[in-house]
């Protein structure tokens, strides 16, 4: 078997006293798509953040592509360049159009030409349905729309994972579906994702690996039949009775 | 084999980064003094090598002159400087307020005073302050009206509020138009009126943005109380010029430029500081 994508071992992460990731382990091959099921305050999105170094972690290993970038002497912003990340709300940047917000990081970190990034940038909003509104400015487009041109800026970069922090939790259900097609399609297509969710039907459906964090642990890891159907934990059930209907 | 938190400690890989950032730091912390060292040695060097050293150590940094003349300045530095700016700071930031927000204002009645605040930035920004301090100072008494004072210190306080008035209620107009609109739509949706609005949601969050420039507009009025030296008021730069007449020795120019820098230093850490505990507590992410 190929060496996995990305390896994390035994990871802590705490906010002074406060322990906020503790024992973490999870292992990612290429095409995975992992979901990371939990509670609010479960550590969802601190391990996606602590992922791509946007927090300092306090113990714990994470190797990516065959290297540990968890090394204080390692180039952040070369880690970065090979992880596209998606936040909750957006963060687009207000003050540039939609094809600019694409282009940005291609041309500026990525050396791509601005022709060719634009050409890129222009075939994947018109696969996302986008076409449209390369030329308008964020704030002018709808929840739904903005996460989308958020999806199309972090895969612009041709990232080799992909992390999505509760992509959809801002989006109202009607546009929860149009986002989620997204991402199934990007699944079907071979990406390597990691993503924090509550839409545990979409996480059934899509995940290779579900993972369920309580308070800051991996309580139950395994694939979704069996995390939903039988999981082997507890607290796995308790958490599942309150959110599946 | 869950480990509670008490029971952590850190693996052999954590103490070997500790000792890497550490390190790391160390290095950072070298490079920064060296690069220090240098720069400022280089400058002082520089300086002190010119020809013309000598001549302009014993002028502009002579011990003796600067004891001599620092009782007298001191007191005009208190007396006048110190106090013009401590009175023409808060009449400024309720006056630059009220300005900015009626400019935001759209009540119909409230026209003409959207006007004058109109008018009033436009007209006073353009004049120069030196400018505005003779015509208060020299023309208002001239008016010989009854009842009104003479005082150079009330008059030269009047020309620095107004001309500062009018800079300041820009920059807070700018922080006031930074705040987003769906702030305002909140604050309408939960039934509060405008004036409530502003005063409890927009203008907060506004005015705290502007802080570093509104911080920037002070410092230039604390140097600028100096401009009403220039009508007569016997204040630390006009002491400065009075001694420096009588004995050839600028010394007291030095000293007075430090007693400025003494004063907005603190000002400046305080604003900083003020600003990073509200980042730290309002923002997520903020370090």
């Amino acid at each position: 078997m190929s060496e996995p994508l990305l390896e994390v071992t035994d990871l802590r992460k705490s906010y002074g006293d406060k322990v906020v990731l503790a024992d973490i382990d999870l292992t990612v091959d290429p095409h995975d798509v992992i979901c990371l099921i939990g509670s609010s305050g479960s550590g969802k999105s601190t391990l996606l953040r602590c992922l791509n170094l946007l927090e300092e972690i306090d113990d714990g290993v994470i190797r990516f592509g065959g290297r540990e970038i968890s090394d204080p002497r390692v180039d952040r912003r070369a880690v970065r360049r090979d992880i596209g990340m998606v936040f909750q709300a957006y963060n687009l940047f207000p003050h540039l159009t939609v094809l600019d917000n694409c282009t940005l990081a291609p041309r500026r970190v990525h050396g791509v030409p601005k022709a060719e990034a634009e050409q890129r940038a222009r075939d994947l909003l018109e696969q996302f349905g986008l076409a449209d509104q390369a030329e308008k400015h964020p704030d002018r487009m709808s929840g739904g729309q903005q996460q989308r041109a958020a999806l199309v800026r972090a895969l612009c970069t041709r990232p080799t994972l992909l992390l999505l922090d509760e992509i959809t939790a801002a989006l109202d259900p009607e546009l929860v579906g149009d986002v989620l097609r997204i991402v199934r399609d990007l699944a079907e297509q071979g990406t390597t994702m990691i993503l924090a969710t509550h839409e545990m039907a979409f996480a059934r459906e899509v995940a290779s690996t579900v993972c369920f964090l309580d308070e800051g642990r991996v309580c139950e890891q395994g694939v979704p039949e069996q995390i939903f159907s039988d999981p082997t934990q507890e607290r796995t059930r308790r958490f599942l009775a309150r959110v599946l209907p | 084999m869950t480990q509670t938190s008490d029971a952590w400690h850190p693996s052999d890989r954590e103490l070997e980064r500790r000792a890497v950032r550490r390190s790391l730091r160390r290095r950072s912390l070298l490079v920064a003094s060296a690069a220090t060292v240098a720069f400022f040695g280089l400058v002082w060097l520089g300086t002190v090598s010119s020809p013309g050293w000598p001549r302009v150590k014993s002028t502009f940094f002579s011990w003796h002159s600067a004891k001599d003349s620092f009782p007298s300045i001191w007191h005009a530095f208190w007396t006048y400087n110190v106090r013009l700016f401590l009175i023409a700071e808060v009449l400024i930031l309720v006056l630059a307020l009220t300005i900015a927000v009626l400019r935001q204002s759209r009540a119909p009645v409230l026209l003409p005073l959207r006007i004058v605040a109109v008018v009033y930035t436009d007209l006073f920004r353009g004049i120069p302050t030196i400018l505005l301090v003779f015509m208060l100072a020299f023309g208002v008494p001239a008016l010989n009206l009854r009842g009104l004072t003479n005082s150079l210190f009330f008059w030269g306080l009047v020309a620095l509020v107004l001309s500062y008035g009018a800079y300041v209620a820009e920059v807070i107009r700018a922080g006031i138009e930074s705040v987003h609109p769906s702030q305002i739509a909140s604050a309408d949706a939960l039934g509060l009126t405008r004036f409530q609005a502003m005063r409890h949601v927009v203008v907060p969050q506004g005015v705290r943005r502007v802080i570093p420039p509104l911080l920037n507009d002070f410092v230039s009025l604390q140097k600028d109380t100096a401009l009403v030296g220039a009508a007569g008021l016997f204040d630390a730069l006009f002491a400065a010029q009075d001694y420096a007449n009588y004995h050839f020795n600028f010394t007291p120019y030095t000293l007075v430029a430090g007693y400025f820098i003494v004063l907005t230093i603190p000002l400046a850490r305080l604003t900083d500081h003020l600003q990073h505990r509200a980042m730290e507590r309002e923002r997520q992410g903020a370090r």
